[in-house]
């Protein structure tokens, strides 16, 4: 028989994060702070919603880029947030959360050998959606110097004549850094100079502490050359729901329709009738899940840094990425020790690209409760292993 | 500036009362120092006026019914409601007192060991008092929720321990 897979597909290295899943569940007891999701229930109100257009009998398909109201909604929302003026009927697709958008956005615009840029540490689907698509991944190190934001020095080394996208997933998981307006208008400059388009992952936007998230689009010229990807898992704790979009220049989005009619059909119905609802109602929702996030996020930077760990203050989405490099082991060495002596699960920081080495990843979707636990057994594993006498 | 950092000690510890002062401060971004004193002004203001226990009593051993009463009275005058009020809210087995808007005057919450001592208290103590027009008392049958916390058990976490 032949081989019947694509060499493509094989060739694709298996996300970082598998494997240590398999060792974590097999352990009893483990507390995680390993999560990518909020720990809050979907609001009532709009898990309520989602109930009674089932109840209504709204269980067909809906048109191919979403419903009309929730389109408008999602049209409304960013004008009211960020001041862009998108047109509901032909610059928005609703997708199967925001990992939907990213693929189709990219298999939009790429043709074989077209050169993507990809900032690390970042989200782990970039890569291989880019390499399914036909294109090259060029990967840009970031640094914890520059708090992992990207700087126009690392953009223009990268840059090359086959460059066609930037991906830039701001606010950033696994680091929590944001892109401020300055940070910004860099990149802009050198995108709009070297004709390159963006693929901006806003997923985590509603999620910034202290400062307004800002788009890349808002700048002058660049809504042109912008695709915009929000969704609603993490503002709205919606992410079993399976709903997210894409906004942008309306030649680019009418082909992701085009792929996403014939892969998908539509996004799930009962899910766009809560959005719906989410958008309509749920401000408030998110206010009191980024004031919650924030109190857990002082209170860990706080727990890290008095453990003696080196940790940039982030800004942005719910992690910490502290650095480790001080005691001497690798990402993987200190999380596999960690879980097997103190039973917390966190991620290593190389799951989400090479230069994530010497990094962790904890999230705060998590209760203050849980959170002095899982410290509590992490700073006893960093004494220990620091051979220092206790700091309190 | 203090008046911010007041409001959100509040918020904070409305729902869990065990956070420390150490908590409190790395959480809300200031000292220890600083929220303890600032948590010490409250309680004097008596904003702050005790840190009770949301037990839900139905699930241990001992009995206690909770009745609600609605209560209608005469004010008095120079007084208005506070002095009846008072002599209401003064009684052990009374555990809450409003003044309501609408069909009545004041919601009396009150606990007791059985029907029996709750109906003896409002026929003994609360119905006789001269200020009082009316009661119509009921029987709670099971507590749901509390100060914003639901006293059935809720889920666990169902996420999964590892995500992208």
């Amino acid at each position: 028989m032949r081989n019947p897979l694509s060499k493509t597909v094989v060739d694709i290295q298996p996300s970082g994060i598998r494997k240590f899943f398999d060792i974590v569940s097999d352990m009893k007891n483990a507390i995680s702070l390993g999560v990518g999701e909020p720990d809050f229930d979907t609001p009532w109100h709009i898990r309520e919603e989602g109930i009674y257009s089932l109840e209504r009998g709204r269980t067909f398909y809906t048109s191919n880029a979403g419903l009309k109201d929730l389109k408008i909604q999602i049209c409304n929302y960013l004008k009211r947030r960020l001041e862009l003026h998108y047109n509901p009927a032909l610059e928005i697709v609703v997708t199967i959360g925001g990992s939907e958008a990213i693929d189709i956005a990219l298999r939009a615009m790429l043709d074989i050998g077209d050169e993507v840029l990809i900032p690390q540490p970042s989200y782990v689907s970039y890569l291989p959606c880019v390499t399914l698509a036909g294109g090259k991944p060029v990967i840009i190190e970031l640094k914890a110097k520059d708090q992992f934001r990207l700087t126009k020095e690392e953009l223009l080394d990268a840059v090359t004549d086959k460059t066609k996208v930037l991906i830039l997933p701001f606010p950033n998981n696994p680091t929590g850094a944001i892109m401020e307006y300055d940070d910004l208008a860099d990149i802009v400059k050198i995108v709009e100079e070297k004709d390159i388009f963006v693929i901006s992952d806003e997923i985590y936007s509603e999620l910034t502490y202290g400062t307004k998230h800002v788009s890349i689009a808002e700048f002058p010229g660049m809504k042109e050359r912008t695709i915009l990807i929000n969704g609603f898992s993490k503002s709205y704790a919606m992410t079993g729901w399976r709903l997210g979009y894409a906004a942008g220049p309306e030649n680019i989005i009418e082909q992701m329709i085009k792929i996403h009619q014939f892969a998908i059909m539509c996004a799930p119905t009962t899910s766009q009738y809560a959005a719906i609802e989410a958008l309509k109602n749920g401000d408030s929702d998110v206010e009191m899940m980024r004031d919650a996030y924030d109190q857990r996020r002082r209170f860990l930077v706080h727990a890290l840094r008095e453990m003696g760990l080196d940790c940039f203050e982030p800004y942005g989405a719910f992690y910490v990425f502290p650095c480790i490099k001080s005691l001497g082991m690798t990402s993987d060495e200190f999380a596999t020790a960690l879980l097997k002596e103190e039973k917390v699960a966190v991620v290593p920081g190389t799951a989400f690209g090479d230069c994530g080495e010497g990094f962790l990843r904890i999230s705060y979707a998590y209760s203050i409760e849980n959170l002095k636990v899982a410290l509590e057994r992490m700073e006893r594993f960093v004494k220990k292993h620091k051979g220092q006498p206790p700091v309190h | 500036m203090k008046e911010k950092m007041k409001e959100k000690i509040l918020s904070a510890i409305d729902k869990n009362s065990k956070l420390t002062a150490k908590d409190l401060a790395a959480m809300l971004g200031s000292s220890k120092e600083e929220v303890a004193a600032i948590i010490k002004e409250l309680e004097e203001e008596t904003i702050i006026c005790g840190y009770p226990t949301l037990i839900n009593w139905d699930k241990t051993e001992s009995e206690k019914v909770t009745a609600l009463i609605e209560v209608k009275v005469t004010p008095q005058r120079g007084q208005g409601f506070d002095k009846i009020a008072e002599r209401i809210y003064k009684f052990d087995e009374v555990e809450t007192v409003y003044l309501m808007s609408g069909g009545f005057d004041l919601t009396v919450i009150i606990e007791g060991k059985s029907m029996r001592e709750v109906a003896n208290f409002v026929s003994s103590k609360l119905a006789p008092m001269e200020a009082v027009l009316s009661t119509a008392t009921h029987f709670v049958l099971k507590k749901y929720k509390e100060h914003g916390l639901p006293l059935v058990h809720e889920t666990s976490d169902e996420r999964m321990l590892i995500t992208p």
